[in-house]
């Protein structure tokens, strides 16, 4: 009997160790940060949020925003939340704040001041609904970049371009050369992103407002954004040879010199950062492709499903801390190749990229995106289009820009 | 015996008829319930939820405008007419083939069965390396010396739905094999003995008699290869997820996606309603004639 109490005092003393500290709470977190660049950088999170007490159980969904929203929305609608979630902060999950499914987080924004140390000041918009705020937003992510690999450009014999209308002079170059001119995945999300940038460079930030923002279906069919798709017609040319799907894979061609180039938001950085390559000296990044240096404000951000559990509403709120502190919002946002939310941490060591992205931001030319102005079902309707558009040679530029005024038409 | 001292037809095999209690509460209520509510909210303007605000026709006028839609149709039947033709005659073949009383007759089927155990995820992975022009197929044969050697139905839009319908035929022929061989042994030795001394020859005898006493086991394979057919979804998702751009769109994927990406609930049950009424379509006639013709004779 006794020999048998002790073995089992003996098992509870061992195990303790293995169960951490006694006020450890578990809060699941998911998001869709995948790749080589971005598990790095989620990591810095979790080490962050662990340091609290608390334990963060990693839920991640591979296969980019658009796989994983579709489960973490049925997850949280489903009646199985989880304890955190990443969405674009936006309209994304408009639907659910208005259900009451998302925690409000606007008393402890209020005693944390977040008004005061977000910065620029539309992210916490795009996290307010009625007033009051259901998000952390954790970073900038834009868009409008341009990633241009120099060894390519060595190999074509054509000196690295300065903006979008060089590079489309060069691509005959580069295709002689054996080199994809414009890199671009067969994911739907890319083509659309790819003309939505293409909208902001080549037609200016109003065109962009007039078409998502006003939803001013004249102005979309009309000869200004018929410019665009005359743009859009040469990045498709300049992209067909490409044959893969994920944007990290597409990237990948970049940074391996197989492809001149890429239109892709600043979360590419992380991959050229994990391959090991230098801004300037092994790739050229051109916010705004050169012609309309602007920031996008999209970017990620947490919501906090409505729980019952206390422990775990707790834990939240820790976390929601943790995602703005400071520290942590440099070590993340150094690994992710993204902007942090806010104007008062130091990024000395910010590598020529970033630091072109944070001077354009100290000068204030940012933009709302997408992510903000347009539904998702719109949002849909757009990628169905471009990824149709970019995938066949055939269909004409006025027949695209047709059907793109119709959308523009009838979006919400 | 007076009448009243019948059994109650209600009564017969009455442990039977509770015993399949929780089957048929389970067919009112979520298959017949759930497409019954599923039509229903189709008529509404539901977003991420379903919200019993009534547009009328509207989500089916979008739905019958939207090119991708439109796309999709087009894909399911070629790629429906293909598979069922395809599936049923090489199932026949191999089946008939077997059949000839050949050596490591197990050993065959075994292999031409295996794929099925395959997921249609596993599969469309598996082929979508196959196809893939540096990786796969086209890159071996070049890498033999054919330079000029092209095969790359995954990236061209023409072709595609062809590409998928490779992947499909691999998987699904073994188990259509197995059930035509199945209604090959059992058909009477008797027959083909008696075929044989009328002097009929062997193809003649497959297709005239043989052919036409399975038909039990065609209606059979016809059933689950149809099933198969409406449903195709993770076999597009793996091996193109759609694209090139929209080109190998099929109709379960629209509904999945506008369903819970694109957050319309109603765009999404308007499509899975015309997926519904043409399986209903074909199912219809097809029920009435088989079972309808039972009562006659």
């Amino acid at each position: 009997m006794r020999y048998q109490f002790m073995t089992a005092a003996l098992a509870v003393t061992t195990a303790l160790p293995f169960a951490g500290p006694a006020a450890a709470t578990d809060l699941e977190v998911t998001h869709w940060w995948t790749s080589g660049g971005e598990a790095a950088a989620v990591a810095e999170f979790a080490k962050a949020f662990d340091a609290t007490g608390n334990h963060w159980v990693d839920g991640a969904i591979a296969g980019s925003g658009g796989t994983a929203r579709p489960i973490m929305i049925s997850r949280i609608t489903g009646g199985d939340p989880m304890g955190a979630t990443q969405f674009n902060h936006g309209r994304q999950a408009e639907e659910l704040v208005q259900a009451g499914l998302m925690r409000d987080l606007t008393e402890l924004a209020t005693r944390d001041k977040w008004a005061e140390i977000v910065q620029p000041k539309s992210l916490l918009d795009g996290c307010t609904l009625d007033g009051k705020i259901y998000c952390v937003p954790v970073n900038i992510h834009s868009w409008q970049w341009l990633w241009l690999s120099n060894a390519a450009f060595e190999k074509a014999g054509v000196p690295v371009p300065k903006n979008w209308n060089e590079y489309v002079a060069a691509a005959p170059a580069l295709e002689k050369a054996g080199i994809i001119p414009l890199a671009v995945g067969g994911q739907p999300w890319q083509a659309s992103g790819a003309f939505d940038v293409l909208l902001t460079a080549v037609g200016g930030t109003d065109a962009f407002l007039k078409v998502y923002r006003d939803k001013d279906a004249e102005f979309a069919a009309g000869p200004e954004v018929a410019k665009v798709f005359k743009a859009a017609d040469d990045a498709r040319k300049m992209a067909k040879n490409t044959n893969v799907q994920d944007w990290n894979q597409a990237t990948n061609l970049v940074i391996s010199g197989k492809a001149g180039g890429q239109i892709m938001g600043d979360w590419a950085q992380g991959e050229f950062q994990v391959a090991g390559q230098t801004a300037g000296k092994d790739y050229t990044c051109l916010p705004g492709l050169g012609l309309n240096e602007v920031i996008a404000t999209g970017g990620d951000a947490f919501y906090f499903p409505l729980l019952q559990d206390a422990e775990k509403s707790k834990a939240q709120e820790a976390l929601a801390k943790t995602l703005l502190d400071p520290k942590t919002q440099v070590a993340f946002n150094l690994k992710k190749g993204s902007l942090p939310v806010r104007g008062d941490i130091d990024l000395k060591a910010a590598n020529d990229c970033m630091k072109k992205g944070l001077e354009i931001l100290a000068k204030g030319s940012v933009m709302p995106w997408t992510d903000q102005l347009l539904s998702q079902d719109t949002q849909k309707q757009k990628e169905d289009l471009f990824s149709e558009f970019f995938a066949k040679p055939d269909m004409t530029v006025e027949e695209a820009q047709k059907r793109f005024a119709e959308i523009v038409a009838s979006a919400d | 015996m007076s009448k009243s001292e019948r059994p109650n037809q209600l009564f017969r095999n009455l442990n039977a008829k509770v015993a399949s209690i929780p089957m048929v509460l389970t067919a009112l209520v979520i298959f017949v319930g759930g497409s019954a509510w599923t039509v229903l909210y189709s008529f509404t303007n539901s977003k991420l939820l379903p919200r019993l605000n009534f547009v009328g026709l509207d989500q089916y006028y979008r739905l019958w405008s939207t090119p991708r839609w439109l796309v999709s149709i087009e894909n399911l039947l070629v790629y429906g007419v293909l598979s069922l033709v395809f599936s049923l005659v090489i199932g026949f073949i191999l089946a008939a083939l077997l059949d000839q009383k050949i050596r490591f007759e197990d050993t065959f089927r075994t292999i031409f069965l295996y794929p099925f155990a395959l997921s249609f995820i596993v599969t469309g992975l598996v082929w979508q390396w196959l196809l893939n022009p540096e990786f796969g197929i086209q890159g071996v044969v070049r890498g033999l010396g054919w330079e000029s050697f092209s095969f790359d139905p995954l990236y061209n839009s023409d072709i595609v739905i062809y590409g998928i319908l490779i992947a499909a035929l691999w998987q699904g022929t073994g188990l259509i094999m197995c059930l035509m061989l199945a209604g090959l042994r059992g058909i009477d030795e008797d027959i083909w003995k008696a075929a044989r001394v009328d002097g009929i020859p062997t193809l003649k005898t497959y297709l005239f008699i043989i052919i036409p006493m399975m038909r039990p086991v065609f209606i059979t394979a016809l059933v689950i290869i149809a099933a198969g057919i409406v449903k195709v979804y993770d076999l597009v998702v793996a091996q193109t997820s759609g694209g090139p751009g929209i080109a190998s769109e099929v109709p379960a994927k629209y509904v999945y996606d506008y369903m819970f990406f694109a957050q319309n609930l109603g765009q999404g049950f308007a499509a899975s309603t015309m997926m519904l009424l043409s399986v209903v379509v074909v199912i219809v006639p097809w029920a009435y004639l088989e079972f309808g013709g039972k009562k006659r004779g």
